[in-house]
């Protein structure tokens, strides 16, 4: 018996020191945050869901990652979190490689994955303090802490109850009040508002606003236009695994060409319109958006080449760009 | 820049506090989540109530003198031994919802030691396996078991198979976090566990099995745990010729060593790639 366990002690303490984190202090003093280089990663053969990606994302603010489904989102991001390895190219994250010093870029992370990762038979003050003791603090601290990130998310009234009984807005400020009692230099999250309703939605917004008020740097990825808008300072699109436009949401606006053209046509002649348009992008079934970088002037050129081919617009208008029209002329060029 | 929250700790206290902190997450769940604990205790009373009364008077005839009176007596230790194998099940799916549910994912994300989730699995589920050693303790003593020997060879007993308990959660441990989804671990469990555990001496001696599966029926793991139960709990007479309590007792520990020696390393490898 004592054998055994002398044994299994031994053995555990072997493995300990072959598998231990060792805390690097990384040097935390600079302006970005986050720095890619040529990031790869691809599954098996056929799915390439990172071909090359350089980002920059500067200390503090909002920055939002916007892609459609299977743009390489959620790639980079365990890519940064140290869930999973790149094939080659370098990230650093708060000074820290993310191959070489993994312990040191997750004392500085926190991260909200795209389903709320709370513990569902733990109530929310133990799901807090449970993830406190695990960033390396004393239980008073952690419990602390806990009831602290509870109170600023409104759930200190919920905390002794278990996270199974929450709703669904009340799991998810739950799991990102778990990603926040370390007080990570940098927050991560991967959609933080897929499949929550609109109240929770707007919520979940304002916390994130907050957070930022407090200094902490957010890095979300998000399919929702009008959540980069809404919330990030910078956003970078990206499509099939690139980055393919990065800047402020005006300057991506700018980039259409400060103009856009809404066409509504009759549903026979939308094909042949689309065709005869460069940079035409379908809407709805009926609709065709058009930059217009020299504003009238395209106007008038876009709606003489129409009459060329005998086709007449239901309605015409000439608008500021959204950032829907950024993105689908961005991911609509790529392909 | 905020502080990093993470103090510098040796490495030891570190996994010692980490795995502390996973196993009270995971006692916990065994306390909490509805049918967890009955459900571990079903099976086995199950297995004792059925072959004690439908196999026993069959099997009586063939056993060891020293367990020849009473089936029961015989079956008891064995079959601890191979529930220490078979609630492994339960090490599996765990580890394999924590996967699918995204705990995992949380854990690997923190600066906490690698070894402590698939550690805190094992210990926490050694508190389960003594449950179930404790539930058909109980209900072989309301049939008619009684152990042969004293208090201290029981105990002894129960320290021995919880040894091996533990060392087959690391295995299972593996498996739940290869396998990933809590549904298939089930079935990959039962593939493992169903043939290792009725190729054993638990319900049948060896001799009556044909030559070519006895050798293999006397050295695995379920025959020499089931041996080491009955020679501690019934005396050395409860063992066929050539089986000694302290020759099983040895092969136990060693097939423990050799699991958690194989599997230790191998569950943290696949907890840092899952």
């Amino acid at each position: 018996m004592l054998l055994a366990w002398a044994l299994i002690l031994v053995l555990s303490f072997v493995y300990s020191e072959m598998y231990l984190i060792k805390f690097t202090k990384g040097e935390v003093a600079m302006a970005s945050i986050v720095q890619v280089a040529e990031l790869r990663k691809r599954f098996g053969k056929e799915v390439t869901a990172l071909g090359g990606v350089d980002l920059d994302v500067p200390a503090g603010g909002v920055f939002a990652l916007l892609g459609p489904n299977g743009a390489g989102k959620t790639t980079l991001i365990r890519v940064l979190a140290t869930l999973i390895e790149a094939d080659s190219g370098t990230a650093r994250v708060a000074g820290a490689d993310v191959a070489a010093e993994p312990a040191a870029v997750r004392a500085a992370i926190g991260l909200a994955g795209q389903y709320a990762a709370v513990d569902e038979y733990l109530t929310g003050a133990e799901n807090l303090e449970m993830v406190g003791r695990l960033y390396g603090l004393g239980r008073r601290e952690a419990r602390r802490r806990g009831e602290e990130v509870l109170e600023r998310f409104g759930l200190a009234e919920a905390a002794g109850r278990y996270a199974k009984t929450y709703s669904g807005g009340m799991r998810r400020r739950l799991d990102l009040a778990a990603s926040l009692v370390g007080r990570p230099a940098l927050l991560i999250l991967d959609e933080p508002t897929t499949g929550i309703d609109p109240a929770s939605r707007r919520d979940v917004w304002d916390m994130i606003e907050r957070l930022v008020d407090g200094g902490t740097t957010v890095l979300l990825t998000t399919q929702y236009l009008e959540e980069a808008d809404r919330l990030a300072d910078r956003i970078a699109v990206i499509d099939r695994g690139r980055i393919v436009s990065e800047g402020t949401a005006d300057e991506l606006k700018d980039r259409t060409g400060g103009a856009v053209i809404a066409l509504g046509l009759a549903a026979a002649d939308r094909d042949k319109a689309a065709a005869t348009l460069t940079g035409a992008v379908p809407e709805g079934d009926t609709g065709l958006h058009i930059p217009a970088p020299n504003g009238y002037a395209d106007l008038r050129t876009t709606v003489d080449a129409l009459v060329a081919q005998g086709i007449e617009p239901t309605a015409v208008a000439l608008r500021k760009p959204t950032l829907d029209d950024v993105f689908l002329e961005l991911t609509a060029a790529a392909r | 820049m905020t502080a990093i929250a993470a103090p510098a700790r040796p490495g030891l206290t570190r996994l010692i506090t980490d795995t502390a902190v996973i196993t009270r997450r995971n006692l916990r769940h065994t306390l909490r989540i509805p049918g967890v604990l009955p459900l571990s205790a079903v099976m086995p009373v199950i297995f004792i109530l059925m072959f004690t009364y439908v196999f026993g008077g069959a099997v009586t005839a063939s056993l060891p003198p020293g367990a020849e009176d009473a089936y029961v007596n015989w079956l008891i230790p064995g079959l601890i031994a191979q529930f220490a194998l078979f609630s492994g099940a339960n090490t599996a799916a765990g580890m394999a919802d924590d996967l699918q549910k995204g705990s995992v994912d949380r854990f690997r994300s923190l600066p906490m030691a690698r070894l402590a989730v698939p550690a805190g699995r094992t210990v926490a589920d050694l508190t389960r396996a003594l449950f179930t050693v404790l539930v058909m303790l109980g209900v072989g003593a309301l049939i008619g078991f009684r152990w042969q020997t004293d208090l201290l060879h029981v105990l002894a007993a129960i320290g021995l198979v919880l040894a091996f308990a533990f060392s087959v959660a690391w295995m299972m441990v593996t498996v739940g976090l290869l396998i990933r989804s809590a549904e298939a671990v089930q079935a990959a469990v039962y593939m493992l566990v169903f043939p290792l555990g009725f190729t054993s001496a638990v319900f049948v001696p060896v001799e009556t099995m044909p030559g070519w599966l006895q050798t293999f029926a006397a050295h695995q793991p379920v025959t020499v745990v089931a041996g080491a139960m009955r020679g501690l709990m019934l005396g050395p007479d409860a063992l066929p010729a050539g089986h000694t309590v302290t020759g099983d007792i040895l092969w136990t520990l060693a097939w423990s060593a050799a699991l958690v020696a194989v599997f230790a390393p191998l569950a943290t490898r696949a907890y840092e790639r899952a």
